[in-house]
């Protein structure tokens, strides 16, 4: 009976709503129609009406003392909370001394030993040198503290994505409930909660480790379900006739036909766990990270650049190599053998190491590179800034954008009546959704005004469209030409590579630099680390076109240009659509740090809420980050849901 | 049924195993006391002077006592509550947290006072002298206003603007704009690094800016300030901080230990206690890592080769 209710019923609302544009927008008129009046008659007022907010910072700033005064004497803290941290402090720790054990020859042999078994010997050279540049670079003791961290946090979230992933793989009902948890997961931008769990954890490693599970479990949890949903029924049903248990299915058939998503899902947390230990830095974790922080402290883009590189190397070793063991995967079959004798000639390098007494990174062995390093960025900054015959210095294009187009954009929307704000974002986020996304979206607009932040909200909005709109004129005229010539697409990758897995602190001192203290460097920032999703996708989505499409144009004497305009980009237009939705979720991250370089609005909040340990302003301004990013998420989310975050 | 019995199991060891209290209050860096060495771990705020005082206490723990130091760098707030956690031994130089010292040094008796660092700080607003030379009554802040088009900037919003650094820095520059009722926007740099450029920037080019900033501070060697003369400071003008209309004080910086090490600390407590040295000194320092791009490493060891007898007298 219920079976048959059901549908029925669901029929009603949305079958209503489930029409072409025009149909949504009338709707939406109607609602507006009604209810404009009547709000505008109780709060009239531009911006949010004061009335409707709700003032947090009493009880959180109550919440915060209470745990400062029961930390070290509430049970949920004694038996509970210490434990975890404990246990995390005791696994990084006991990975941290088995890496300085191992001594620099064996864990640069050991890596490129199990880099040469699952990839082959190109990357296993490329590990290796990767490595020695580590130490080169006179950051060996540094990098091993990133590894144990890394390794930890990454141990972590996979565990905790995997269990996730199995759960919302194998029920429907909680595959309903957790798909809005993760979704709301990966669009938190990582800064805003740093705060939390700082005050639960105190700052150090465990808070670290924590806010890095937070961050880069969902992705595994994501393609976990992804992989197990999508195993071939044939073969499951081929299992259940031989009588299988429910677990015998899921241990021999499920889990084994998900393992390229699986593998993509380690991948996918590797590369967030990497890009989190460098935010992490600003809450204590040590390791590379501080070093890139430490350096900013002072003024030394160089020194923060020879603690940044290993970083992309770290990153780009491991992409690579987890990439090829997917690519591999079913291909060829290892034997126990060549492992065995792998670990035993890296055991042997590190005995050798240790018994001629090189065990530690050798003193002189590094290449100083931040003095030419720092030399360059002085002469760029210092021919650039300003005086440039004709064009103007980068501190001239800087004010130019910021007062002829960050600040109209700014005034326009605040100057907007709150309720039309809403207006907007529910006809955008409904036209190219449903009425769920579009729901989603105004009610987390309307959060940020509930929160009292509706204006700086909007300034960071102002920020944020700005930054997008740059960079998506960059990021697909970039993207055309990169899948329009091979070779310009390799050298843009290299590139690109570097831009995304670079540490953003590293580049926050140049922007300012150049572009002076202000919105315009966060901006600036922004776009430097959101343009290499935003090529990518743009030029994987033109080169994914079905040929035959392209081969008819052209044989009807369609130019190159026409091509383009007429056949390839209407036919890419999800790759677009998802290259736009990644490019408002990476600028939003980073829109969020320049709060660091004069961006002020939320992102200077949640800095100074983690600076003062103010819980009330820097935790409602993470939240209202947060909003703000469901909200851009869902306002630009095309139909196709994404699998990952920052690819 | 078999399902359910794993679980109890599982539950019944975790609550055996884990059962006794874990002590919050004692949380090392998984990095402190790598192959059995003794380790310090010391705070380091985020401007250089800090980083000074760190580097040279760091370079004669390590060098003169057999001691391992482990760095982490933390805003001034956290570094409290790290400190009151035992997560870092010692912050070497406080700008004055009433607050945090009450809770901490006074009620929960977890962090103990170190002394004096014998450097006296001072914050204030501050113009380039370059531009003191053409303007020579612009150090009244009476006469701001006057000159408010000058330090106008693409986001001062038609303002002067007066340009503050790092949210974690003591500031009561809003308050002090609106009561004083000066024409001026508070432009918040976000960071000392972002404030640093900045100032580095305009002073190249000769150009306005009025900048919150702080002394002892080794930038004043490279670009050199004058102070903006704000009405005086009295004992408790600035206790309301939505009423403040007064200068900041001198400030005598402080040291503060965590208790346990300050009681079992061991020669190295006993070495942080005493260590107290001159604005100078600190300076030379600073300078050398700021500006001549020395690691603090090597500053410090050029500073300690120069002034035995200054630290001799430090060592327990």
């Amino acid at each position: 009976m219920a079976a048959i209710g059901a549908p029925a019923l669901r029929a009603g609302l949305p079958g209503v709503l489930k029409r072409p544009a025009g149909h949504k927008l009338l709707v939406l008129a109607v609602l507006a129609a009604v209810l404009v009046p009547l709000a505008h008659s109780r709060w009239a007022s531009g911006t949010w009406p004061h009335a409707l907010t709700v003032d947090l910072s009493g009880p959180l700033g109550g919440a915060s003392d209470w745990i400062i005064d029961n930390r070290d004497s509430h049970p949920l803290f004694l038996y509970f909370l210490g434990h975890v941290s404990n246990a995390v402090v005791i696994s990084v720790r006991a990975v941290y001394l088995t890496l300085l054990a191992a001594g620099w020859v064996g864990v640069t042999a050991a890596a490129a030993l199990v880099a040469w078994r699952v990839a082959g010997v190109r990357l296993a050279l490329g590990t290796a040198a990767a490595f020695v540049a580590c130490g080169l670079l006179g950051m060996w003791v540094p990098t091993m503290q990133t590894l144990a961290l890394m390794v930890v946090a990454v141990l972590a979230s996979v565990l905790v994505g995997t269990l996730l992933g199995l759960a919302a793989g194998l029920s429907d009902r909680m595959d309903r409930v957790l798909r809005p948890v993760l979704d709301t997961m990966q669009v938190l931008p990582a800064f805003a909660y740093l705060l939390p769990v700082v005050l639960v954890f105190g700052i150090g490693v465990p808070a670290a480790v924590l806010a890095t599970v937070v961050y880069a479990a969902p992705p595994m949890a994501r393609l976990t379900a992804l992989g197990l949903r999508g195993a071939d029924p044939e073969v499951l049903e081929a299992v259940d006739s031989l009588g299988a248990t429910a677990r015998q299915r899921l241990l021999t058939a499920r889990i084994p036909l998900a393992r390229k998503e699986l593998l993509l899902g380690v991948n996918q947390t590797i590369m967030m766990a990497l890009s989190m230990a460098v935010i992490a830095s600003v809450i204590g974790a040590g390791g590379l990270g501080d070093r890139v922080y430490q350096a900013l402290a002072s003024v030394d883009v160089g020194a923060a650049l020879a603690a940044g590189i290993p970083i992309v190397l770290l990153a780009v070793v491991l992409d690579r190599v987890t990439g090829a063991a997917g690519e591999r995967l079913g291909r060829e079959r290892h034997g126990v053998r060549p492992w065995a004798c792998a670990a035993v000639a890296a055991v042997a390098a590190a005995l050798t190491a240790r018994l001629a007494g090189r065990q530690d990174w050798p003193a002189d062995w590094t290449v100083g590179i931040a003095e030419p390093v720092n030399r360059a960025v002085g002469w760029m900054t210092a021919h650039l800034y300003s005086g440039v015959p004709y064009i103007g210095g980068t501190a001239d294009w800087a004010g130019r954008f910021t007062t002829w187009i960050l600040d109209p954009v700014r005034s326009g929307l605040q100057w907007l009546p709150w309720w039309s704000v809403l207006l907007i974002v529910a006809a955008l986020a409904w036209l190219i959704g449903t009425w769920r996304t579009a729901l989603t979206a105004v009610l987390a607009m309307a959060a940020i005004g509930v929160l009292g932040v509706w204006k700086p909200s909007l300034d960071t909005l102002s920020q944020v469209l700005a930054a997008v709109a740059v960079t998506l004129v960059l990021g697909f005229a970039a993207g055309v030409a990169a899948a329009r010539s091979d070779r310009f697409e390799k050298l843009l990758r290299l590139v690109l590579d570097v831009f995304q897995t670079m540490p953003q602190f590293v580049y926050l001192i140049p922007v300012v630099a150049l572009f002076g203290v202000g919105r315009a460097p966060a901006v600036a920032a922004a776009v430097v680390y959101a343009l290499p999703a935003v090529v990518r996708i743009t030029a994987q989505g033109l080169r994914q076109v079905d040929p035959a499409a392209l081969e008819s144009a052209r044989s009807l004497g369609a130019t190159s240009g026409q091509q383009l305009r007429q056949v390839q980009l209407p036919l890419a237009r999800p790759a677009l659509l998802l290259a736009v939705n990644q490019g408002v979720v990476l600028v939003l991250a980073v829109v969020i740090i320049g709060g660091l370089v004069g961006g002020g609005a939320l992102g200077y909040d949640v800095v100074f809420g983690l600076a003062q340990g103010d819980l009330a302003t820097g935790l409602v301004a993470g939240a209202a980050i947060v909003c703000l990013g469901l909200m851009l998420d869902r306002v630009t989310q095309p139909t196709g849901r994404r699998t990952r975050k920052g690819a | 049924m078999g399902r359910r019995t794993t679980l109890t199991a599982v539950a019944v060891l975790a609550l055996t195993s884990g059962c006794g209290a874990a002590d919050m209050t004692r949380q090392a860096s998984p990095f402190a006391g790598a192959r059995g060495s003794k380790t310090v771990t010391l705070s380091v705020q985020s401007w250089v002077g800090a980083q000074a005082n760190v580097a040279v206490a760091q370079y004669l723990l390590e060098h003169e006592l057999g001691y391992r130091v482990d760095t982490v760098q933390v805003d001034e707030v956290p570094a409290w509550d790290a400190l009151s956690q035992g997560r870092v031994d010692a912050i070497l130089e406080d700008w004055g947290h009433p607050d945090q010292e009450k809770r901490y040094v006074d009620d929960k008796k977890t962090i103990a006072r170190g002394g004096d660092l014998g450097v006296t700080g001072h914050i204030g607003w501050f113009v380039p002298t370059y531009l003191v030379k053409r303007y020579p009554d612009i150090t009244d802040w009476r006469n701001l206003d006057k000159y408010a088009p000058l330090f106008r900037t693409a986001e001062s919003g038609g303002k002067g603007q007066l340009m503050d650094g790092s949210p974690s820095y003591v500031t009561n520059d809003k308050a002090l704009v609106k009561n004083l009722n000066l024409n001026y926007q508070v432009v918040f740099a976000g960071s000392e690094a972002a404030q640093i450029t900045q100032i580095k920037q305009f002073a190249k080019e000769k150009k306005a800016f009025l900048t919150y900033w702080y002394a002892p501070q080794w930038l004043f060697e490279k670009v050199p300030m004058t102070e903006v003369r704000l009405p005086p400071y009295k004992e408790g003008c600035d206790a309301d901080a939505a009423k403040v209309a007064c200068a900041y004080p001198h400030t005598a910086l402080r040291k503060y230990l965590n208790a346990d090490f300050a009681r079992s600390g061991g020669a190295a407590a006993a070495f942080l206690k005493k260590f107290k040295w001159t604005t100078e000194d600190q300076n030379e320092v600073s300078l050398m890592i700021a500006d001549q791009k020395l690691t603090p490493a090597e500053a410090a060891k050029k500073w300690v080769d120069g002034h035995r007898s200054t630290w001799k007298a430090w060592l327990p």
